[in-house]
């Protein structure tokens, strides 16, 4: 591994999180989930809607630091996200806002970046005037521009169709693999995780524990459909395995 | 059509003066010519001089403290529930009562002027800037912190431009209502300015002479809006689709 590899490391230990219903009650949204990720790594978060998958992301971000346990991850390590929708800023051009998240990135490291995306043509164009497609596409770039040492992807694909999903989730390995860094990208869909990932977390419903830590033999390499089959046989083997069973 | 609206005006003027006698309400001929006459001496232009700087230095201290003291009352709940029946007061006194308290307390000069229009203003500022940063979107926020940007970063790129509209708002509603209430400081204490010749006009039952001034200045303010504010909201709103 690269020497940047310890730096880029990230330590998850959380003993619990819940938030206060607005009836008065507490809801128990994590439960103990503890976790590393190396730099290089890319590790999906699979579990079912609902079971606490975005705040887990939220948390590792740092956007929320309400909760019981610790998050490590070096303090002068990059962090980039995608959130869940495109979030730019609709004031700024699609170059401006890649810009703003990433002041130091060079104008030729961007222009390849732009190229690889296919954002060319719109860099001048204002977010109001992109499809969801293209401004997720400006989302990932504003990430991917940053070089991040951790990068947080939460359901990058939702709701495209299949065609330009796949293509994203190709320019998304092939930049995971240019660079050395650690990733968690959260999906409930199985396919793009097995595509995507070096490692499958599964998740219970909440309150959300690590059910299973699968490894994919090769990854963001093309699978042959037995290969698939058989990883897709144990997910669903290990998603509705008891408790007590669990953990390895 | 806006100046087929006005030509109507004048002709419903022009028909008043005929009715009610040029003592009461003198014909638009009369009126032009009397500003001329007034901007011949050189009066009109150092009156409407004074009368502008004291709008422009009470409105920017009003937009510049409501704009920070509104941001913070909307961002924190403690300041909001601190700071809210002060507002509360200050919303419901008197443009007269400010005036006059200004006046008593600091005495008949500028200072008491500018700061007795600027306290008329503010609460209204800080009114509107809160309910901008009240709705401020919390998922540019966490862009924002997760791209580590700076302080400067977020308030130009994040935050202003949400609160543009916000800022437009009480800059127009402030706008007008600075300069009416300049104009009754003027009236009540001070020895120049638009105000005060409306006042000398008054005594003197100098119907002419108010509507000369009255007039000069909304021109002044019609050329600010036309020429500052729209251009400045044209900008600020390049960003928005338009209809093609």
């Amino acid at each position: 591994m690269s020497p940047a590899g310890a730096r880029g490391r990230l330590d998850v230990n959380i003993k619990q999180k819940s938030f206060r219903a607005a009836s008065g009650g507490k809801l128990h949204v994590l439960g103990e989930l503890v976790f590393s990720l190396r730099s290089g790594e890319v590790a999906a978060l699979v579990g079912p809607s609902g079971c606490g998958k975005t705040t887990l992301l939220r948390i590792v971000a740092g956007l929320d630091r309400d909760f019981d346990g610790h998050v490590a991850f070096a303090a002068d390590g990059t962090l980039a996200m995608v959130f869940q929708e495109p979030r730019l800023l609709p004031w700024r051009t699609v170059e401006q806002n890649v810009r703003l998240a990433a002041p130091r990135a060079s104008d030729a490291g961007l222009e390849v970046l732009f190229q690889t995306l296919g954002l060319n043509a719109h860099r001048d164009h204002y977010p109001g005037e992109l499809s969801l497609g293209l401004a997720r596409r400006v989302a990932l770039a504003r990430a991917f521009a940053v070089e991040p040492d951790l990068l947080l992807l939460d359901e990058p694909f939702v709701s495209l169709d299949d065609a330009l999903a796949a293509r994203l989730r190709e320019e998304l390995a092939e930049l995971v693999n240019r660079r050395p860094i650690a990733t968690l990208l959260v999906t409930h869909n199985v396919e793009e995780a097995i595509g995507l990932a070096d490692r499958l977390l599964l998740l219970s419903i909440g309150p959300a524990r690590i059910l299973a830590d699968v490894p994919v033999a090769r990854p963001r390499a093309a699978h042959t459909p037995a290969e698939l089959a058989a990883l897709r046989d144990e997910i669903a083997r290990r998603l509705n395995q008891p408790f007590s069973q669990a953990n390895r | 059509m806006r100046l087929v609206s006005l030509a109507l005006l004048l002709a419903a003027w022009y028909a008043g003066s005929q009715l009610a006698g040029a003592r009461l309400l003198p014909d638009p001929q009369a009126v032009a010519l009397a500003i001329i006459d007034e901007a011949r001496s050189g009066a009109l232009a150092f009156n409407l001089g004074a009368t502008l700087a004291r709008v422009a230095v009470a409105f920017l201290i009003a937009m510049t403290l409501g704009s920070v003291i509104g941001l913070i009352m909307g961002r924190s709940r403690i300041a909001d529930r601190l700071g809210d029946p002060w507002l509360i007061v200050l919303l419901n006194l008197p443009a007269l009562v400010i005036i006059v308290l200004a006046y008593v307390w600091v005495g008949l000069v500028e200072t008491a002027a500018i700061a007795a229009v600027a306290l008329n203003k503010l609460p209204i500022a800080i009114v509107t800037v809160r309910e901008g940063a009240r709705s401020l979107d919390h998922g540019l926020d966490d862009v924002a912190q997760v791209f580590r940007m700076g302080a400067w970063t977020r308030l130009r790129h994040v935050m202003l431009p949400q609160l543009a509209p916000y800022l437009a708002a009480a800059a127009r509603s402030g706008l007008s209502l600075v300069w009416k209430i300049v104009l009754i400081v003027e009236l009540l204490g001070r020895p120049n300015g638009v105000g005060f010749e409306i006042g000398v006009a008054f005594q003197l039952f100098d119907v002419t002479r108010i509507l000369a001034y009255a007039l000069a200045f909304i021109a002044v303010m019609l050329a600010i809006e036309t020429f500052l504010v729209q251009p400045l909201e044209r900008h600020v709103a390049r960003w928005r689709p338009r209809p093609a």
